[in-house]
């Protein structure tokens, strides 16, 4: 059982960090759910 | 055919405190879902005056009075030092004060748009009399000014936009249309901002570089704003608008749009422009967003420190024919993030460092400066966006140690080496790559570096018509004429070729 199992999650990535859809490329190999993701820029 | 180069440069900054306040969508956001806020309250506490401003040293940088390498010498914070003696004018530009800029927006304003009272029209037109780059002809389209009575109306009944100057009023820009809400008081203030400042960085463009503005052939204007109207929403063209007002006679131009990575994408079409032969002299040229006055000013002000996006940015860059002399722009050398790179950090930065250094068989560390997303520290760290430039220099190390260009212990000395510190105002596609561009003129001049890349990047998906972000790099070098030989060819290669020729004729006769 990971960390993220059953877990609902919300991702807000940086442009100049890391970016919203590389976060979800790492959630999809456990058990999260990725219910709203999106890159911010915050300069 | 010959590489285009990189002729010179023009920026300048303008104080505009009042626009904090009343334009910035920070504050109008803030004005409209929470009225009685403490913030409002207290911003105008923390706005700096003009001479902090000029003082301040990253805009002293930004005009060209220090070197990007020498606001190390100052620890941060910025905010509480000063550059002794500082200037508004620098090598590269100015630092423009509010009362000028407002009588500035009315002088490139050909609608008759912005209405400046009697007074305050006579206050600016003594001061930018004395301007060195306003012309008389110029000064005299601030005409004489309109009673104080008329602009309130047209306020109060037409929707026009107040315009301030030390929280009093003293004129505003009428809407251009009754139902249009491309062409609302709004939008054209904001545009009328952009198209202002725009002119005043080429205006420095002309007068640093002793440029004959008749010899420009085509301007690219590259801002983050629209202009049009209803039927054709972002139709343009600020740079046809902004070259008339200096008056470039001979040239027409268009407008490229890439949120902040636009100006490096102009900067490669003017480069392919030139390196064609279709133009000779092409400046890319920007004007300031009003929108991000005050950006962070909720971080800054709960931090009790100044407000310190409170400056309009704008540069200009002239782009030419080979001279033998000004650095090269090499544009087989460009990098870009391409739809399907991904957005790992390791994904974007292969595609905007190494693989245009691959392209010309160099190392990360062959580029003695590398130009990113350079943003001032002091704006963005009590902001909690961290140190922007610092970032992008450390994953290009991170990336030079991968490929055994770097060793690990490296990569902390990298960003001293091969970077600089973050020193221009978070204007979107003003800190975006190009404010270096000024600077490394100066230091290929003296031999300090050989290579530079001018790194631009941009939040596509803040117009939410993709989720893909932007970015794009193009190598600039010493010019010492190379691509000149791949321009001609030699007598040698035409007696081979006709030989050629002729032995294969020769050889079809006796088939």
């Amino acid at each position: 059982m990971s960390l993220f199992d059953g877990k609902k999650v919300i991702i807000i990535g940086d442009r100049d960090g890391i970016p919203g859809p590389a976060i979800e490329e790492c959630l999809k190999t456990t058990g999260a759910e990725v219910v709203f993701s999106a890159t911010e820029c915050f300069v | 055919m010959s590489y285009a180069v990189v002729k010179g440069a023009g920026y300048v900054l303008v104080h505009t405190p009042d626009m904090i306040f009343h334009n910035g969508t920070t504050q109008t956001t803030e004005r409209y879902s929470n009225p009685e806020s403490e913030y409002l309250k207290k911003l105008p506490e923390h706005f700096r005056s003009y001479e902090e401003v000029v003082s301040y040293p990253p805009n002293q940088t930004y005009i060209g009075t220090i070197k990007p390498e020498d606001l190390r010498k100052y620890d941060m914070p910025w905010y509480d030092k000063k550059v002794e003696g500082a200037d508004r004018y620098g090598k590269l530009g100015e630092i423009m004060p509010q009362e000028e800029f407002l009588g500035l927006m009315k002088i490139v304003d050909v609608f008759d748009l912005v209405k400046l009272e009697k007074d305050f029209t006579k206050e600016v037109k003594t001061k930018l009399g004395n301007h060195p780059l306003m012309t008389e002809e110029l000064v005299a389209k601030l005409k004489e000014g309109d009673e104080i009575a008329a602009i309130e109306k047209a306020i109060k009944e037409q929707h026009a936009e107040a315009l301030y100057h030390h929280n009093k009023l003293v004129g505003c820009v009428k809407r251009a249309h009754e139902i249009d809400p491309n062409l609302n008081a709004h939008i054209i203030h904001e545009n009328l901002i952009a198209k202002a400042s725009g002119v005043l960085s080429f205006l420095h463009l002309i007068d640093k570089n002793k440029l004959d503005v008749k010899d420009v052939d085509y301007v690219i204007e590259c801002s983050e704003e629209a202009c049009g109207d209803m039927n054709q929403r972002g139709g343009g063209n600020f740079a046809k608008a902004i070259a008339e007002m200096v008056g470039a006679v001979n040239a027409t131009g268009s407008d490229t749009r890439g949120f902040c990575a636009a100006p490096v994408h102009a900067l490669i079409q003017a480069s392919a422009l030139v390196q064609s032969g279709t133009f000779e002299n092409v400046v890319v040229v920007a004007g300031g967003a009003v929108a991000k006055l005050g950006m962070n000013g909720k971080d800054h002000v709960k931090k009790d420190m100044p407000v310190l996006e409170d400056v309009l940015g704008g540069f200009a860059v002239l782009i030419s024919k080979n001279d033998g002399v000004s650095p090269v722009l090499r544009t087989d050398l460009v990098g870009r993030h391409k739809v399907g790179t991904g957005s790992s950090p390791q994904a974007v930065i292969t595609a905007l460092i190494t693989e245009p250094l691959d392209k010309g068989g160099l190392k990360i560390t062959d580029i003695n400066k590398y130009s990113v997303e350079m943003q001032n520290p002091d704006v963005t760290k009590p902001a909690g966006a961290g140190d922007v430039p610092e970032a992008n220099y450390k994953m290009i190390a991170a990336l030079g140690v991968k490929r055994n260009e770097l060793e690990r212990t490296e990569v902390a000395a990298f960003a001293e080496k091969h970077g600089m510190p973050g020193w221009a105002p978070t204007q979107g596609h003003i800190p975006s790559g190009v404010p270096y561009l000024g600077h490394a003129l100066e230091a290929f001049k003296t031999g300090e570096i050989q290579r530079a890349m001018i790194v631009g990047k941009g939040s596509l998906f803040l117009a939410r018509m993709t989720n893909q972000f932007d970015g794009i790099s193009i190598v600039l070098e010493n010019n010492s004429g190379q691509g000149a030989k791949e321009a001609s060819v030699s007598e040698e290669e035409v007696r081979t070729m006709i030989a050629e020729a002729m032995r294969n004729f020769a050889s079809h006769l006796s088939k």
